[in-house]
């Protein structure tokens, strides 16, 4: 029979769509990175800001918020404030560990409107670091931001969430 | 191309002309009029199945609070229902038809992989056993809707959910199998001097429907094999904590799901597309219009996914793309509905129960698509997003629109395969019943979920109840009109009166020159195209 040949191709088909499905997830990263879409903002320190807007206010909020099962109790000093675009503010974070146990937490930041993600550029943020806590522990943060003067006209508030994961598990799994 | 057709002749001299009996003939068979009679009886217990599990459904709807069945049951019901229908009903349905008639309309002694042909029918009834058997254990089967969205399937399901994954991943090879051997079959097989253009528009439809079936059931498997790992081996595709994100699991699941909407009506269009030009007794009009609306929905399925997605926070720029991108498949599908309507038009009609269901596909499938219309408009569909509006569109399209069509082709080719008729008066009040009750049920869903019922919820608010009363009972009078076309078709098959071979005296095509029925060897020797 002379089937064969196109079977073959047919089957090669099979198997790249089958990859081609995995290769959407490093894909689907690269996309957001690049359009900054779904509100992923970077996990990199920023530059210090160079100038700022006088004549412009936008609000930014803070929300937290652990995933469920995680023992970790985190709260922003304030719920919101304003700032001038390019004005460096701080803002101080507390984080408790409400467990008897030494934990791991990772906080993923997200902002809100998406397109806002790639304007609002974090200094400092106990974001870039996975942050230990001892059983019972409370301990303070300071996020240091500013957003970017370059903020479309038409976002006049925007809201950072943080979503604290517990990774101890993770990483005593990655350590053996 | 003769030394393929001439192969398996020789090796028929070996065979017996008569099968073996009992069981065994059917467990071993690789005939195509055998696998494809499988495939229709299967796709039929299935469509009894998933129907019972929506009377279910309806009677907990029948009255707002909860009355039947506690509200994960519930939850089952919904999600097993449309698996069920999805790839046990409609999908095998489809396959069993290309089975029968594909090699029939091209002439071909049998498909060009008649083993495969055996393995692909007979792991589809295990993976629905699995399916089936999970509704059983502790626990229960998959509630979180046919579209399993992570985290509802990961983190939220239980751990029957390895029984779902293993049974989508063998009906996902299943129906890849099929396709392989449909596009084998037509490309290597067709009779010589059947060209391209000359190809009967239900084998066209198939040929596409296989392509876009090889290209998106690999990638179904792959969701769901990612959807195990993130359950059971710890990995984080869908899983924020570990860096995933859930709304890429509806990116990949949408990519294969809107492809496999156009793989259960594809094939639907050219059972249409055969049926109206015989009773019409006029040609079809627009053959190659026909082939190139078929071929650019089929590619244009690719870029609208996200058009299920609106309200997961997508930029106004990609709303819009796939706001357009969606509105744009309607002019191909405008184009087909045009020439149906434009072949009957002036044409010499007659009413013939095949005829009825396609009128009713025409008329009623046009009216899903523009319900499908009004979801693709972004800002429109914030409001329509998981409501019963949703239900009552793809109800449309998927039970009018698919089914009617399967019903349709069933009744065309009956008596072909049996060689009786049908008793025509069973038949039609099968029809008529099926076509009101079957309104009854779906358009008040439009009404009900404008104004705000959500989707996938075992109550609802109080305003709702005349209408849902109303619903269910449309339900319930469809489901049992089913039941007629059981009994026509067991009628039809035990005996009746008999038919000759070209059973429609305006049918045009190659399976109308064998015999009625037709016999188990056909075409063993290629037939002359003019
Ligand atoms: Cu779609």
């Amino acid at each position: 029979m002379t089937h064969a040949p196109l079977l073959k191709r047919l089957v090669l088909i099979c198997i790249g769509m089958f990859a081609f499905a995995f290769a959407l997830v490093p894909l689907y990263d690269v996309f957001c990175d690049v359009t900054g879409l779904n509100g992923k903002p970077s996990l990199e320190q920023a530059e210090q800001s160079t100038q700022i807007v006088q004549n412009r206010e936008v609000g930014v909020s803070f929300t937290t918020h652990a995933q469920s099962g995680a023992p970790f109790e985190v709260k922003s000093k304030e719920y919101s404030v304003v700032v001038k675009p390019g004005a460096m503010r701080e803002v101080m974070f507390s984080a408790k560990n409400n467990s008897n146990l030494d934990k791991v937490m990772q906080a993923v930041p997200s902002v809100s409107p998406g397109k806002a993600a790639k304007y609002l550029h974090k200094i400092a943020c106990f974001c870039f670091d996975q942050q230990p806590l001892k059983a019972g522990e409370e301990l303070e943060f300071k996020l240091l931001f500013y957003v970017d003067t370059a903020l479309p006209s038409d976002i006049e508030e925007l809201t950072l969430s943080y979503t604290v994961f517990d990774i101890s598990e993770q990483l005593v799994a990655s350590n053996n | 191309m003769s030394s393929i057709v001439e192969q398996p002749n020789a090796n028929e001299a070996h065979h017996a002309h008569h099968p073996a009996k009992g069981f065994k003939r059917w467990l071993y068979t690789t005939n195509h009029k055998d696998i494809g009679s499988l495939y229709l009886i299967f796709s039929l217990t299935m469509f009894l199945i998933g129907g019972a599990m929506a009377m279910v459904i309806r009677a907990e709807l029948f009255q707002p609070g909860l009355q039947l069945v506690d509200p994960h049951f519930f939850n089952q019901m919904t999600t097993v229902h449309g698996l069920i229908m999805v790839f046990g009903a409609v999908m095998p349905a489809f396959t069993g038809l290309a089975n029968w008639m594909i090699p029939l309309m091209i002439g071909a002694p049998d498909m060009a992989l008649p083993r495969m042909n055996n393995w692909s029918f007979w792991i589809l009834p295990f993976a629905f056993l699995i399916l089936l058997a999970s509704l059983f254990m502790p626990g229960g089967g998959p509630a979180f809707g046919w579209t399993f969205y992570a985290p509802l399937s990961t983190t939220y399901s239980n751990d029957n959910t390895a029984l779902f994954v293993f049974a989508v991943h063998i009906m996902g090879i299943s129906s890849i199998m099929g396709a392989i051997n449909v596009i084998v079959t037509i490309v290597n097989l067709r009779a010589p001097g059947m060209t391209w253009m000359k190809l009967p528009l239900f084998v066209w439809t198939w040929l596409i429907t296989a392509f876009l079936l090889i290209a998106v059931m690999p990638v179904l498997a792959g969701a769901v094999t990612m959807v195990l790992t993130d359950k059971y081996f710890a990995t984080s595709f869908f899983d924020a904590a570990g860096g995933g994100d859930p709304v890429m699991f509806q990116h990949i699941f949408w990519f294969f799901g809107h492809p496999e909407v156009y793989i259960m009506i594809l094939p639907a269009f050219g059972i249409i597309s055969t049926i109206v030009p015989t009773f019409s007794r006029k040609k079809l009009f627009g053959y190659a219009s026909m082939v190139y609306a078929t071929s650019s929905i089929a590619l244009l399925s690719f870029i609208v996914w996200a058009h299920h997605m609106f309200t997961t926070g997508m930029p106004v720029a990609g709303e819009l793309f796939f706001m357009y991108a969606t509105m744009l498949i309607s002019v191909p599908t405008g184009v087909k509905v045009f020439n149906w309507v434009a072949t009957m038009w002036k044409g010499s009609i007659t009413f013939e129960v095949p005829m009825l269901f396609s009128i009713a596909f025409i008329v009623l499938f046009t009216l899903g698509g523009f319900s499908g219309l009004m979801l693709a408009i972004t800002p429109a569909d914030f409001q329509y997003h998981d409501t019963y509006f949703v239900v009552a569109h793809f109800h449309y399209v998927l039970v009018t629109g698919a089914v009617f069509s399967i019903m349709a082709g069933a009744y065309y080719w009956l008596p072909k395969w049996t060689g009786n008729m049908f008793n025509i008066t069973l038949a039609k009040w099968h029809f008529w019943l099926s076509l009101v009750s079957v309104n009854v049920l779906f358009f008040p869903m439009h009404f009900v979920g404008l104004a705000g019922m959500p989707r996938r919820i075992p109550d609802y608010a109080l305003q709702f109840a005349d209408f849902n009363a109303i619903i269910s009972i449309g339900g319930f009078a469809f489901g049992l009109s089913q039941l007629l076309f059981v009994a026509v078709v067991i009628k039809c098959a035990r005996g009746g009166d008999k038919v000759p071979a070209k059973v429609w005296e305006g049918a045009e095509g190659l399976e109308w020159e064998v015999d009625s029925p037709a016999p188990y060897h056909t075409f063993s020797t290629p037939p002359v195209i003019k």
